[in-house]
């Protein structure tokens, strides 16, 4: 007999069992969060996503319902295929794919089975359900555009992708961001927060009840309306102006910083972003490198900024003490800034400019005498172009604004580390440098940055961070946008300025933006550009470019335009903010002659110049 | 003594405790808040069948331990007919010829089979010449075990087969040869050894252990060495082969899932290995206290297949945490120990043996069951006694524990 055997085993099955129970219960920590993805089920209740309107109160972006057709695979019975098949637009082999996938995911919980049904096929689906058991629809929420401009401005919403799930917990697969422009910036905003309830499931996926009881649960938090600080009108003549041109027009309110208009040509219609064809649409979109129907030009266009530049560059001039309004120049059509170095001008020989002329005329050899005389101050090249790269930096140059839009560029305002670089052993002054004087050289500016430096001479001296937004629901507003901004450089040095830029326009290189009753300011560039063709260096036509504010002495609108391509800037980027301006100021246009030569000029001739494989001309 | 205080009142009521906590989680398991009436239904069902139990184990105490020794056989031959005539007269249920029905209520014989080998092998034992170490005597235990497992296993129902099979354990117990142990636990090794790294290496094993204990017995100088290891080795290998063989060829492709599961040698969460899955998730989500009564997530969500019978423990697992598994294992140990130390003090063989055979089936249930619903036992289709939803199984349980009580009443006689 073996009387001990029987306890020890006994002993021995239950310790091992209490062991395991032990590492299964309390140890291991893995199983808790697997009942959970097993057994509860999230059910979101999600508030509708907030309204966009303009500065005007115009309804912008809206919501509409689209319709996803839903299948539950075990409930499926035999179906007409073909009458389905000929509503929705499908083939039956696909049709029969879809099917089998939904099966291969779940019989007997719902899949979809086309998603984005629109209005009109929704209506004559819905007529003819009972046909279609286990099928059934479900209504959806998609965003609805009361406007046919401003895509890349407002943005567009799209369902969430891993990357943003890994950001941000807050949202799960099947959701939809804001992914671009206003959508992207105050998502939050616009979005609310979805309510949540916790379900029961059981093990085939249906729906058996509340868990807990619904103590777990939370209620939506309801999205708000955005008003923007753009006019609409102003926005789509904007566009108008600029069809069959690829260029921007910015335009801000000096006093409050709003910008009242962003437009970026050629843009689509941001209705095509909505519904079943989006995606291929949106390819198209991006696909199209040419046109870059994506790429925000008044926001993320990178250019030289041409002559507009002089105005700063005399505004500091004047702050240093090199220059004061009286001090002349003599053009020669043009000069030598270094031996057998020209740089050619458009004043006849001999022209003697000061600060009023230099601008009005807008003089290279004027302009490069100053700039050399800044930079080359009592030789101390590198502390003067430092101090010239700070006095750019507070109007807000060679960095982001801080505007309340995701796309941007910097810009660029080289200083004395970049030079040294280039040209080691400081084996660089003024003149070597002088293609900064009039805008070009390695100066890079948006059409943003420019039509913010317009504001801020209207302003004399100051400006608010330019942005979108002029109200969320409940007034509220990011008090940054409310701030005072201050140059470095003195308000009594911009009033010679300002008449400089009144006289462009009254008497200068921009007569043609002159508008009867209004004293407009402004400032004509043209800028040399290049591109690669075949890996070779070519110039291109000028770009077209304009800044402008109006009226001189209580400005309400403070813009840039620019033009690629155009050629002079009075050729089409002053005639364009000209009529901007009388459009915002007087509510209509008078000059029809001006408006239709505007509205019917294209450029595609010379945009199709790069594309085409011959030899071309350009400025002609 | 007071006749009164001479009955087991320890093991009734950790009988009754063990069959209460059955009770409530059986009604969690099959609790349909939509549905009322279905929980009810099991309820009624399993509350039928317990009263019944209650009635054999109050009845059982005024019959004399000596009538159940005498009419051992015959309730033993009684009992194989029982299965035999499942052949005749069985319902097949999921692929088990293993039930009556009668009326309403179906019947399990080998359930009952459990109580009669016990019977048997008791009667076997305590016979007036039976010497377990003879070969002849524990040959006739052999036979009385074998018969009825092979019955069970032809219905198929392997579970049961086993359980009949654990016995040995008691004969082990009664001082069956050592041999036979080892023998069991080799080839036990060699079983698991051959399914988790194949026949080769097994083989190979074999080998090299052969030659290390020649080498051993060698230098110390013992004689006539050769010949046993080479018969054990030769023995292990064909062993090893007919393993093989066997769980390659008659083995059904779900037996052989369950193994390769359970060893790690495949991880299929949706298929073959989704009990097993489901079950350890719902005892591990319980954590300390557990979920709460009827608030199991996986258990109202039916994700745990056969919860209300052979994973019952899932239930307990789930809603009633670590305080709730340890509990009811706690309970399970100490009416095994009870029993056992029960047997020990009879006077007569039969009620020893018989003692020793109802702590043996409790130990192989509860070893297996709740082995197989943690995950160290392959899925074995056996339920956790006194808890698992089955009327059958309760009251087999019921009559083992009528009888026990009677044997502990009367061990002073």
């Amino acid at each position: 007999m073996r009387t001990r055997f029987f306890t020890t085993t006994i002993a021995i099955v239950g310790i091992v069992l209490f062991v395991r129970l032990f590492f299964l219960q309390i140890i291991s920590d893995q199983y808790g969060d697997l009942s959970l993805k097993n057994s509860v089920l999230k059910h979101y209740i999600y508030p509708e996503r907030g309204y966009i309107f303009d500065r005007n109160g115009s309804l912008l972006v809206s919501n509409q319902p689209m319709y996803d057709l839903m299948v539950i695979p075990k409930n499926l019975e035999p179906f007409d295929t073909l009458d389905l098949c000929k509503m929705l637009r499908l083939s039956k082999s696909e049709l029969v794919e879809r099917i089998n996938k939904a099966r291969r995911y779940s019989l007997r919980a719902p899949s979809v089975l086309l998603n984005q049904i629109s209005k009109q096929d929704y209506a004559i689906l819905q007529e003819k359900m009972w046909k279609f058991p286990g099928m059934y629809i479900q209504r959806k929420s998609v965003r609805d555009y009361q406007t046919e401009v401003a895509a890349n401005l407002l943005g567009y919403i799209s369902e969430v992708n891993n990357f943003d799930i890994r950001n941000n917990p807050y949202y799960v697969k099947g959701e939809l961001i804001g992914r671009q422009g206003i959508e992207k910036t105050y998502e939050e905003v616009l979005r609310g927060t979805k309510g949540v309830s916790y379900l029961q499931r059981d093990k085939f996926n249906r729906i058996i009840g509340p868990y807990k009881d619904g103590t777990l649960d939370t209620l939506q938090v309801p999205a708000q309306d955005i008003t923007l600080s753009i006019d609409i009108a102003l926005q789509e003549y904007g566009t108008k102006l600029l069809t069959n041109k690829r260029g921007g027009i910015l335009a801000i309110e000096p006093k409050t910083g709003e910008i009242l208009m962003s437009v970026s040509t050629p843009t689509f219609d941001p209705n095509a972003l909505v519904g079943r064809d989006r995606s291929s649409l949106f390819e198209a979109l991006k696909q199209d490198t040419l046109n870059r129907y994506l790429f925000d030009r008044s926001l993320q266009g990178q250019y030289a900024p041409g002559s507009p530049f002089k105005v700063l560059n005399a505004l500091v001039a004047l702050e240093e003490g090199v220059v004061d309004a009286k001090t002349k120049f003599t053009c020669y059509s043009g000069h030598y800034y270094a031996r057998n170095q020209f740089m050619a001008c458009m004043c006849p020989l001999g022209t003697k400019n000061n600060l009023n002329r230099g601008i009005y005329k807008s003089c290279n050899t004027y302009f490069s005498n100053v700039y050399r005389r800044i930079i080359d101050k009592d030789n101390k090249v590198e502390e003067n172009i430092n101090n010239w790269h700070k006095h750019l930096n507070s109007f807000g140059l060679g960095n982001y604004l801080g505007y309340d839009h995701p796309v941007g560029q910097p810009g660029y305002v080289p200083n004395a580390n970049f030079y040294n670089l280039w040209y080691p052993n400081q084996r660089w002054r003024g003149s070597t440098i002088v293609s900064n004087a009039i805008g070009q050289g390695e100066i890079l500016m948006t059409p943003i940055q420019l039509a913010n430096v317009a504001a801020t001479i209207a302003n004399r001296g100051f400006f608010y961070t330019p942005h979108f937004v002029k109200g969320i629901q409940g007034d509220f507003i990011d008090p940054k946008y409310k701030t005072k901004r201050a140059t470095s450089i003195s308000k009594e040095h911009f009033t010679n300025v300002i008449e400089g830029m009144a006289d462009v326009v009254s008497k200068g290189t921009a007569r043609v933006a002159g508008i009867r009753g209004i004293e407009v300011c402004g400032k004509t560039g043209t800028i040399e550009n290049f591109t690669k063709i075949d890996g070779v260096r070519t110039q291109l036509t000028d770009h077209s470019v304009f800044i402008a504010f109006a009226p001189k002495d209580d400005p309400k609108i403070a813009l840039a335009v620019i033009v690629e391509n155009g050629y002079w800037g009075a050729r089409w980027a002053a005639p364009i903010a000209s009529l901007v301006i009388e459009k915002y100021l007087k509510g209509e246009v008078k000059r029809r002659w001006l408006e239709n030569r505007m509205l019917n000029g294209s450029l595609e001739e010379e945009y199709a110049k790069v594309t085409s494989n011959k030899p071309f001309a350009i400025n002609e | 003594m007071n006749k009164f205080l001479r009955f087991d009142w320890v093991a009734l009521t950790l009988f009754l405790m063990l069959v209460g906590i059955g009770l409530v989680n059986i009604y969690s398991a099959v609790y349909d808040a939509n549905n009322t009436a279905i929980a009810a239904g099991f309820m009624q069902k399993q509350l039928i069948s317990l009263g019944i139990g209650f009635v054999l184990i109050f009845l059982f105490q005024f019959i004399d331990i000596k009538f159940f020794e005498r009419y051992a056989s015959i309730l033993f031959l009684v009992s194989i007919v029982s299965l035999l005539g499942l052949w005749a007269f069985g319902t097949e249920v999921s692929g088990a010829r293993s039930w009556y029905t009668i009326g309403g209520f179906s019947l399990q014989p080998s359930e009952f089979a459990k109580v009669a080998v016990a019977l048997a092998l008791a009667k076997h034992l305590g016979g007036f010449n039976t010497r377990i170490e003879n070969v002849k005597d524990y040959t006739g235990a052999f036979v009385i075990m074998a018969i009825p497992a092979i019955l069970t296993i032809l219905q198929p129902d392997p579970g049961t087969a086993i359980v009949l099979l654990s016995f040995f354990l008691v004969l082990h117990a009664e001082g069956l040869p050592a041999n036979f142990l080892y023998v069991m636990l080799g080839l036990f090794g060699l079983f698991i050894l051959t399914l988790l790294v194949g026949v080769n290496p097994t083989l190979w094993t074999i080998g090299v252990l052969a030659l290390f204990a020649y080498a051993y017995r060698r230098l110390r100088k013992e004689k006539k060495v050769l010949r046993p290891i080479l018969l054990i080795g030769i023995m292990g290998a064909a062993f090893t082969l007919s393993v093989s063989y066997i769980f390659d060829n008659v083995f059904e492709q779900r037996h052989r899932d369950r193994f390769n599961i359970l060893l790690g040698k495949e991880v299929d969460v949706r298929g073959v290995g989704y009990n097993i899955n489901q079950s350890q998730i719902a005892i591990g989500s319980g954590r300390g206290l557990g979920k709460g009564y009827l608030q199991g997530t996986q258990t109202k969500g039916g994700f745990v297949p056969e919860q209300q019978t052979d994973y019952i423990f899932t239930t307990v697992g789930e809603e009633w945490g670590f305080l709730g598994t340890s509990l009811v294992l706690g309970l399970f140990i100490m009416l095994m120990m009870q029993i056992v130390k029960t047997a020990y003090k009879q006077k007569t063989t039969f009620s020893r043996v018989f003692c020793l055979g109802f702590a043996c089936i409790l130990l192989t249930h509860v070893g297996i069951n709740l082995g197989m619903v943690v995950g160290l036992v392959p899925t074995i289709g056996i339920p956790l006694p006194l808890m698992s939803y089955g009327g059958s199984s309760l009251l087999a349980f019921s009559v083992f524990m009528g009888i026990y009580l009677r044997v502990y009443y009367q061990r002073i006689q």
